[in-house]
Formats: structure tokens, C-alpha cells, sequence
């Protein structure tokens, strides 16, 4: 069975993000990159299986600039067997749309049994590219997903609702995404990262593919910061606070 | 006046979405807004008239035997269907789970685009615009379609107020089923939330507990102070992963993003993760015992204290002054 897994290079959430005011789009300049956590919790349900059944190919698959490079990097040394990159200028800048037609004719090339993808980014959180590759793939999209169960030729997992989770099954191929109740990725030991070195990463291009941009797309007309929160007050408890907290709240119409 | 489809969900047990007052109120200000919605058999007459309600001038009724069994094909066919009879100017949908699935796949199949996580919209000049909160609120982002559809998920709990009633126009087609390389639904189970408080996303006053609480047997004085304010509990990611409350409480960065007039943090150390989800909030509160939490960088007003103290005192207080 191969397995394709969607990983994205994404600013650190731990650090201040930035956009570009300019441009609207995100300033790569301002945060430390790193492998989306969601991404790697997709990937280490595709190890797990690769664990049981040594005959199961994972692959780690992203769309980025150079410097999304160390995100596949990351991939190969926690056990992915090969990488590929979608690098191109001419996808600066590309919007949901643009983006899954990209990796659409990418994972057609590169053929799979399962794509495998978090439900949503943290710097974009559209959610939306993995049923846009079902889309254009024609396949089932298992979305959402806090446990799954692939086997041969057939996939069944839970599906977290708004208001409850359902139990689900399609046959394969199919689109699957994690969401944060699949189990922590393990860390890449260093047998791993030696032989990630190693481990062929083929590099696409949107002309290579031969995808067009799509028709329509979207457009930011105007970025703008929010002002920082001005100071509050700030009480070490002397046995008041409570109180006066509940005037403050009852001053401000809060109760 | 163009026309805006809707796509309405159901909760589990049958009742029309929390989100479609605030859908149909944002399509009201871009046109005539159209409820399409997916049902099994023909639509009560009670949904009818709650959507006109809600502002739906118009109710495409998708009729087919495969709603509750195949996940989310029969909605796309829907939209896609009720695009072709009413050429819409925009088609909303929840930025729910299924809201956002549908609305992604409804793009490439009719060759528009998602504009996604949407906090306000306008009609600018006779083009769809949508305004983001981007990094936690830290950005204000408006973005617009060129070339094609503009298909909005709407941030749940986003959109204040209702349109204006109307008398629906039903209109219902039978929609064919198609088995092939569908998801197929074998059953559902209720979250066992506590339905009785006021829902997160949306409520206006919201309670939250951090990795302070220590248990989840202490995690009810989150609960207290929550019942005694009539707010909705929320949760760190840490109290989460610790296992004192349900995932769905989740606010933050990878949970859910709540823009109340007043939100308390108790135990919560705040870091940027967290602060991503609440700190659009009107008022923020925080009690926390390290006077170096970042949590009261961002709070209106801070008490350095235990939570065990404080937070019972602040309920003896807040109900001596309401009596």
C-alpha cells in the first residue's frame, strides 16, 4: 500500500506570526518554520501502519518554497521513505484553489492507495484543500477523523460532528484527515536522520505537471493590524481582589 | 436582487443548525437569500416556517434517500443543483465540518472559490466581500473572488442579529443517489456535552480553565463560576490534553476561536496558542498565581491569587450583588 502524506512548512506557532500589510500574505522573514503538528500526527498514523505491514511505501508530499525543503527533511528522518516537493515561484502567493489543483496533479502522479492529511493548518485554517483534492481526485474524503482503521482496500474511521462523532467507512482509494485526538508523532531518532540524507526527494513544478491556474481565484484587497490591547489592571489578592473584581464587572454591566 | 444560497445543516437530532440565523442573516445584506437543504423526506412544515423566519425568501429542498446514510455527497449535489436554478451571487455555509467540505468541493465543481473563516461580509460596490480574523484577531483581512463563485464559510457565533421574516418559497426537487466511491454513515453517538450551558462559540459571557485547575474533579469550580454568570465553559489546550475536560471545549489556535463581551481565565498560563483564540474578547479577565503569566498581557483586569481562593469568593460576591 503507498501512502501520501500532506505535510506543510509552517511559521512556528509559539512565536509572534506576521503578515505582509503590504501584500497580505505571510512574512516567511518574521517566524522560524516548522512542520505543521497536525501533519506529523498524519504522518505517524501512516508509520504506524508502515510498523505492522513492512510492505506499506509512505510518502511525504509538500508544496512550498525552498525552505519548505526541511519540512520533507523532517519527514524522511521520523521514517518516510521518500519526499516530493512542489517548488516554483509562479506559486507565490497561491490561494485553496490554486493550491489543491497543484497537488492534485501531483498526487496523480505520484500515484497512492491513501492520501493522508491534518483537517485543517494553523497558519491558514481554511480546512478545505483535502476535500478539494477528493474533488479533483474523484474519491471519498474521510474528514475529521479521531481514529482510523486502513486495511486492505477499505478504510473506516470516527468522524468528530459538531454534535457528536459518527462512525464512517469508504473503500480505497480515498482522502483521509487527522484531527488533534490521533496520537503525538514520534521524534526522529538518529539512525533516522542519517539515513533521511539519503532518501530521494524529487522536486515538481507547476509547469512540469502542467496544471493552469485555476479561473477564479481569490484576491486580499487590504490587510490591517490590530492596535495592541492597552494595559489592565493587575491585583496580587490580599483577600479583595474577589470583591473588587465583582464591582468591575458589575460597574462594566458584565453580570 | 441576486440571489445568495445557504446551505442549512441539522443537528443531530433533527433540529435545523444553531447557524443558519447567522447565515441567512449575512446573506440577507448581500441579496435574496436561499436556503438549500437535504432531507430524507419532504421538509416539515415547521422547518418551512423557521427559515422564513430566519430571512430564507427562497427554500431549495434536496429530497433523497441516501441523507443520514452517505456523508456529504447529496449536500454538494444539492448546491450544485440549486446553483444551476438560481445562478446565485455567493453561496454561504457554516466553517463547520461538514459546512467547509461542502463548500470546497462545491468550488471545483462549479469553478469558484472558498473564502474561508469569514467574521463579517459586505456587498462592496456589487462584489462579495469578506473580512478574516487572521493569527488570533491580530489582522483584520478582507478579501474578494475574481473569475468565479465566491463560496464563504462564516465563522459560527460570528454574525450578530437576523434578517428580516419572509414567507419561503418552497421549492422541491428529488435528488438521485449514487453509491459509488461515497462515505457511508454506520452510526452516530452524541457528545455527551453539558447542553444546558450556553454554547461556546456564540455565548456571551465565556468561562475558561487551564492547566491550574490541577484535576478534573477541581475543574467544576470552572463549572461554578460558568453557572453562576450564565457563560459557556471553555478550556486551555493543556486541560484538554490532561484530560480535566472534553476536546470540544478547546479554545485556542487549533480549537475554537470565541469573540465574547467577557471571558474569565482561570489557571491559565495564556500562551500565544491560547491567546489566538480569545483575545478578540471585549473584556478579559485572568486569575492566575504567577504573576509572570502572559495570559495578563492581554487582560483588562489581572489577579495574581489561588483560583481555589478567589474564585469563590468572586461567586459569593457576584450573588450577593444580583440579589
Amino acid at each position: 500500500m503507498k501512502i501520501v502524506v500532506l505535510v506543510k512548512h509552517v511559521p512556528d506557532t509559539a512565536e509572534e506570526r506576521k503578515l505582509d500589510l503590504a501584500t497580505g500574505q505571510l512574512d516567511r522573514e518574521a517566524t522560524g518554520g516548522v512542520v505543521d503538528e497536525i501533519n506529523e500526527r498524519a504522518l505517524e498514523a501512516a508509520l504506524r501502519i508502515k510498523d505492522s505491514n513492512k510492505g506499506t511505501e509512505v510518502v511525504a508530499m509538500t508544496m512550498g518554497p525552498e525552505g519548505a525543503a526541511q519540512a520533507l527533511r523532517k519527514a524522511l528522518s521520523m521514517g518516510a521513505d521518500s519526499g516530493v516537493h512542489i517548488v516554483d515561484d509562479s506559486l507565490s502567493g497561491a490561494d485553496t484553489g490554486r493550491t489543491a489543483a497543484t497537488l492534485a496533479a501531483a498526487l496523480r502522479s505520484t500515484g497512492f492507495d491513501v492520501v493522508l492529511a491534518g483537517n485543517e493548518s494553523t497558519d491558514g485554517r481554511a480546512g478545505v484543500i483535502p476535500a478539494m483534492l477528493a474533488e479533483h481526485l474523484q474519491l471519498p474524503l474521510l474528514g475529521s477523523l479521531i481514529s482510523a482503521e486502513i486495511a486492505d482496500g477499505a478504510v473506516s474511521g470516527v468522524r468528530q460532528g459538531e454534535g457528536g462523532t459518527l462512525d464512517i467507512h469508504t473503500g480505497l482509494p480515498a482522502v483521509l484527515t487527522v484531527t488533534e485526538r490521533f496520537p503525538e508523532a514520534r521524534f526522529p531518532n538518529f539512525k533516522g536522520i542519517l539515513t533521511a540524507k539519503r532518501k530521494p526527494v524529487t522536486t515538481l513544478s507547476a509547469s512540469r505537471l502542467g496544471v493552469q491556474a485555476p479561473v477564479s481565484r481569490t484576491v486580499v484587497i487590504s490587510t490591517v493590524e490590530r492596535p495592541p490591547r492597552p494595559a489592565g489592571r493587575k491585583l496580587i489578592d490580599d483577600g479583595t481582589a474577589a470583591n473588587e473584581l465583582a464591582e468591575f464587572l458589575v460597574a462594566n454591566r458584565l453580570v | 436582487m441576486s440571489n445568495v444560497l445557504v446551505l442549512i445543516e441539522f443537528s443531530p437530532r433533527g433540529e435545523i443548525a444553531a447557524s443558519a440565523r447567522g447565515l441567512l442573516a449575512a446573506a440577507a445584506t448581500l441579496g435574496s437569500p436561499v436556503a438549500v437543504v437535504v432531507s430524507a423526506t419532504p421538509l416539515a412544515d415547521d422547518d418551512v416556517a423557521r427559515l422564513g423566519e430566519l430571512g430564507a425568501a427562497g427554500i431549495y429542498s434536496a429530497v433523497t434517500a441516501a441523507a443520514g446514510t452517505v456523508l456529504l455527497a447529496p449536500a454538494v449535489d444539492a448546491l450544485s443543483g440549486a446553483v444551476d436554478a438560481y445562478e446565485p451571487a455567493a453561496v454561504l455555509a457554516a466553517n463547520s465540518v461538514d459546512g467547509r467540505e461542502a463548500a470546497a468541493r462545491l468550488a471545483v465543481r462549479v469553478g469558484g472559490s472558498v473564502l474561508a473563516d469569514v467574521v463579517h461580509v459586505h456587498n462592496g460596490n456589487g462584489t462579495v466581500v469578506a473580512q478574516h480574523s487572521v493569527f488570533g484577531g491580530a489582522y483584520t483581512v478582507e478579501s474578494v473572488v475574481e473569475g468565479g463563485l465566491p463560496i464563504l464559510t462564516i465563522r459560527q457565533g460570528a454574525i450578530e442579529g437576523q434578517a428580516p421574516t419572509v414567507q419561503a418559497e418552497l421549492k422541491t426537487v428529488s435528488l438521485g443517489s449514487n453509491a459509488e466511491g461515497v462515505v457511508l454513515i454506520d452510526g452516530f453517538h452524541d457528545d455527551p456535552a453539558g447542553s444546558a450551558r450556553p454554547e461556546l462559540r456564540s455565548a456571551a459571557t465565556v468561562v475558561s480553565g487551564g492547566r491550574g485547575l490541577g484535576s478534573s474533579a477541581n475543574f467544576v469550580l470552572v463549572e461554578q463560576l460558568a453557572d453562576t454568570l450564565g457563560a459557556a465553559v471553555g478550556a486551555s489546550r493543556a486541560a484538554v490534553d490532561a484530560g480535566y475536560v472534553a476536546q470540544t471545549a478547546q479554545v485556542g489556535q487549533t480549537g475554537v476561536s470565541v469573540s465574547p463581551q467577557l471571558y474569565i481565565a482561570l489557571g491559565i498560563s495564556g500562551a500565544i496558542q491560547h491567546r489566538a483564540g480569545m483575545q478578540t474578547s471585549k473584556t478579559i479577565v485572568a486569575i492566575n498565581k504567577d504573576e509572570d503569566a502572559p495570559i495578563f498581557d492581554v487582560a483588562d483586569f489581572g489577579i495574581v491569587g489561588d483560583i481555589f481562593t478567589v474564585v469563590p469568593q468572586l461567586i459569593e460576591a457576584v450573588k450577593a450583588r444580583s440579589n
